[in-house]
């Protein structure tokens, strides 16, 4: 393997794209999240709607604010880097990325000032619209780029020219391809898991270090059920996924599977070392007989395997372990659901033990798991970047080297500064749990309109109107 | 309908408010380096913390929006600009979790760190921006369908003139914003600063302008201009581009006095003013090339079908996200007060 721009830049934009991808599948859901507690405390007047809300808005303006500068970033990836595959696709899946600017990302952007600063300047109601606009600009975010991501895994609604470039013959059916309605159901409802994990672990810890409050309770209970709920619908919109994924694109589905030979009754394979050289799986461990039906195909079905596709499929080792990565995440977090369920039923989950620490550690299981499901899907693409008509080698941009190897290392050493900040600001907001005063309620009139979030604590503002050092005492 | 003359002036125009909104930012970003304590600081950055994050937008519209409507443009400017691009993104980067980290941290090297991460992140962008711009201005190398030149080409004598006249323009933008926004202290300090750096803006506009003129014979003859002759049937319909940057300077001087009885909101209407004379007069030179001299917006346009398709959603919401912007703006208008800002 030659580290030449061509890998360099596959390198990159699978660095860039994970490391965005972690903010956003935490973001949509958390901006739900928030959208649901604020809507719950102007409905039921309960104090505890308002401290969570009050407590998370912090971590999303953190969390958003890395997704917002790394997703500028992608932005210009694919001109930098993939300049081929602009040229060639812009008039395709360009428009898709236009109108997720147009219809999501100014919404998100703007009202997000609102959100954060505007508790003096507006009413409630309409406090909690710029929330809900928030909300729903990460979902719609999320819906077109899917779309534009899902035409690059099953093309349709388009032509070439006789220069070599796509158009679109119906860009309805560019945007509703076929893999599109399953891996954007597949996207969401990882994303909400994910943020039920986080909220579930800081609740846990929270309720470890003693520093349980009624908002603790109460947002342990919401994530438990949420994890309960969602994961089994999860592990559908999975199958569905992959139901797709086989019928279009079966090598990726052969090297998650493991399957190197075309043939009927396959095996389901659980742990295997595979192997590019020989074409086998080292030290297989393997259910014969069930592979068909877990595809929902009947017994006699031919499968087919990797050899069918030889130098036209994906990386067999990192797709198949990643898969399993993914798979394991899922059935933890499902394991959680149940047992948080179980403890809130038997009345115990206030109580810290076991499971306590369990949540704790589980609350990185969904970034890891939405990370590794990306790495299936992009890297089971492979050698494509237009499955099936344009191949990853013929995308580049004419760059040096010298260039890729450039810009891969600053964007690896800023993230590493941003990544380490930005987790342990998270973190800390997270672990310290809820202020023990009560707070004042926002609505109440100040002396200085639009007058901060944070100073609804109002030694804070005192701090603020002091000078400096403000933050270090609101902490 | 000309569908890629459209989409070049929304471009344009996308790219335009950019330069504008994000370019208070950076400029505030930028003389944040010169604040006294960290308490007027926080009152600056107080000043644009409900609106950044819209302002930058604009760029990824600029981004995403070459992409979709002018695919070979983009694919030839961002490979020609890889570096300074890049430089360009780290920068935003620091600046825009550095609006968020400098709150949060505890410990005063950290503070400083992030405090020095939104200075100079607002300060290298603006500079990368500028070479970006000088780069184009002077032009790519193109062959077929790609970009054929070196790794350094937008490194040149005059792109260094153009970061410099950027940066020096984000500032006056930003300490016109500071005046609208502040009292006190800070409101005298960036009346200061404002006239120091129009006296920059109005030397660097006039150098960039002349050495634009002589950058490229095309440029040249579309101002009616040769080393020799003028031709006014030309020069005429174009001079009122200059003259009005020229009268929004010297307005702007005028309200810049110390009692100078202006309204505070004026001096940054004319600043703006003054961009969008030099954003035009190079759009004017320049157009109808997209890839200044060998591309023009028809060349680099995507199918009718993709543009048509964008135009739709860009008549409906190009006003909706106007309106709600302005309204969002209106709702921080006046003042801000030590101990506005930061949300917690």
């Amino acid at each position: 393997m030659e580290f030449d721009a061509l890998l360099l830049s596959r390198l990159q934009f699978a660095f860039v794209i994970a490391f965005h991808i972690l903010f956003p599948a935490f973001t949509i859901g958390l901006a739900m999240f928030l959208a649901f507690c604020e809507g719950m405390w102007l409905k039921t007047g309960k104090e505890v709607f308002k401290r969570l809300y009050l407590h998370w808005v912090k971590i999303f303006a953190l969390a958003f604010a890395m997704g917002v500068v790394t997703g500028v970033v992608m932005s210009y990836q694919f001109g930098t880097n993939w300049a081929k595959f602009a040229d060639l696709t812009g008039s395709v899946i360009g428009p898709l990325l236009g109108y997720e600017v147009l219809t999501a990302f100014f919404l998100e952007a703007t009202f997000l000032g609102v959100m954060l600063f505007g508790w003096q300047r507006v009413g409630k109601g309409l406090h909690f619209t710029a929330t809900c606009c928030v909300a729903v600009g990460t979902s719609i975010s999320a819906f077109w780029i899917l779309a534009a991501n899902s035409w690059m895994q099953t093309p349709q609604g388009y032509a070439i020219d006789d220069e070599g470039k796509f158009y679109a013959t119906n860009f309805l059916e560019v945007i509703f391809n076929p893999s599109f309605p399953s891996r954007y159901v597949h996207m969401m409802l990882a994303a909400f898991i994910t943020t039920a994990a986080v909220i579930l672990a800081a609740g846990a810890w929270q309720t470890l270090r003693k520093h349980q409050q009624a908002p603790t309770r109460m947002q342990m209970r919401l994530a438990a059920m949420t994890l309960l709920v969602l994961m089994p619908l999860q592990i559908a919109a999975g199958h569905w996924s992959g139901g797709v994924a086989h019928h279009y694109q079966p090598a990726k589905i052969a090297a998650i599977e493991g399957w190197w030979e075309t043939g009927p009754d396959q095996a389901t394979v659980l742990f295997a070392l595979p192997d590019e050289d020989t074409r086998t799986n080292k030290f297989e461990i393997a259910i014969p007989g069930v592979g068909n039906a877990i595809m929902g195909l009947p017994k006699d079905e031919v499968i087919q395997g990797l050899n069918d596709f030889q130098g036209e499929h994906p990386p067999v080792f990192i797709v198949f372990w990643s898969f399993r990565i993914m798979v394991g995440c899922g059935l933890a977090l499902l394991g959680l659901g149940i047992w948080g369920a179980f403890k809130w039923w038997r009345g115990t989950i206030d109580i810290p033990g076991l499971f306590h620490w369990a949540a704790v550690g589980g609350g990185t299981l969904g970034f890891i798991a939405v990370i590794s499901g990306w790495i299936v899907t992009e890297v089971g693409r492979q050698p494509y970047t237009v499955y099936g008509v344009l191949r990853t080698e013929d995308s580049l941009s004419p760059v040096t080297t010298g260039q890729v190897a450039t810009s891969l290392i600053v964007f690896m050493t800023v993230y590493a500064i941003i990544f380490t900040a930005g987790v342990v600001y998270m973190i800390r907001i997270a672990t310290n749990g809820f202020d023990d005063k009560p707070t004042a309620p926002p609505e109440v009139e100040r002396r200085a309109p639009g007058s901060p979030l944070g100073s609804v604590d109002d030694k804070a503002e005192v701090d603020h109107r002091g000078g400096s050092g403000t933050s270090e005492d609101q902490e | 309908m000309d569908l890629p003359l459209i989409w070049s002036v929304l471009i344009a125009v996308s790219v335009m408010l950019y330069v504008i909104l994000d370019g208070f930012d950076l400029g505030i970003g930028i003389l944040t380096i010169f604040a006294d304590d960290d308490a007027e600081r926080n009152l600056m950055t107080a000043t644009i913390e409900p609106v950044w994050d819209g302002n930058e937008t604009w760029l990824v519209l600029g981004g995403g929006g070459l992409f979709a409507a002018f695919p070979l443009a983009y694919a030839i400017i961002m490979p020609a600009f890889y570096l300074p691009i890049l430089i360009m993104l780290a920068a935003l980067i620091f600046r825009g979790v550095a609006f968020e980290f400098r709150h949060k941290a505890v410990r005063r090297p950290t503070k400083h760190f992030w405090n020095g991460a939104f200075g100079i992140g607002s300060l290298t962008a603006a500079i990368a921006q500028g070479f970006i711009l000088g780069g184009f201005i002077q032009g790519i190398t193109v062959s077929g369908r790609d970009f054929a030149g070196g790794t350094f080409d937008w490194l040149t004598p005059f792109s260094v003139m153009v970061a410099g006249a950027v940066v020096i323009g984000y500032v006056l933008l930003g300490s016109c914003w500071l005046y609208l926004k502040t009292l006190g202290p800070l409101h005298d300090g960036s009346r200061k600063w404002a006239r120091r750096s129009l006296i920059g803006v109005f030397l660097a506009m006039a150098a960039v302008s002349l050495a634009t003129l002589s950058i490229d014979p095309r440029i040249t003859a579309r101002w009616g201009l040769t080393m020799t002759s003028v031709d006014f049937s030309k020069l005429i319909w174009l001079l009122p581009i200059p003259v009005f940057g020229g009268a929004c300077m010297w307005g702007l001087m005028r309200d810049l006095r110390k009692v100078s009885g202006a309204p505070d909101w004026r001096p940054f209407l004319l600043a703006v003013g003054v961009f969008l004379s030099g954003y035009i007069g190079l759009a004017v030179s320049l157009f109808p090339n997209i890839v200044p001299f060998e591309v023009t917006v028809w060349e680099a346009a995507a199918r009718d079908n993709a543009l048509t398709f964008m135009l739709v959603g860009a008549v409906v919401m190009i006003p909706v996200i106007l309106i709600y912007t302005a309204y969002v703006y209106s709702l921080f208008w006046g003042k801000v007060k030590p101990g506005d800002g930061y949300h917690g």
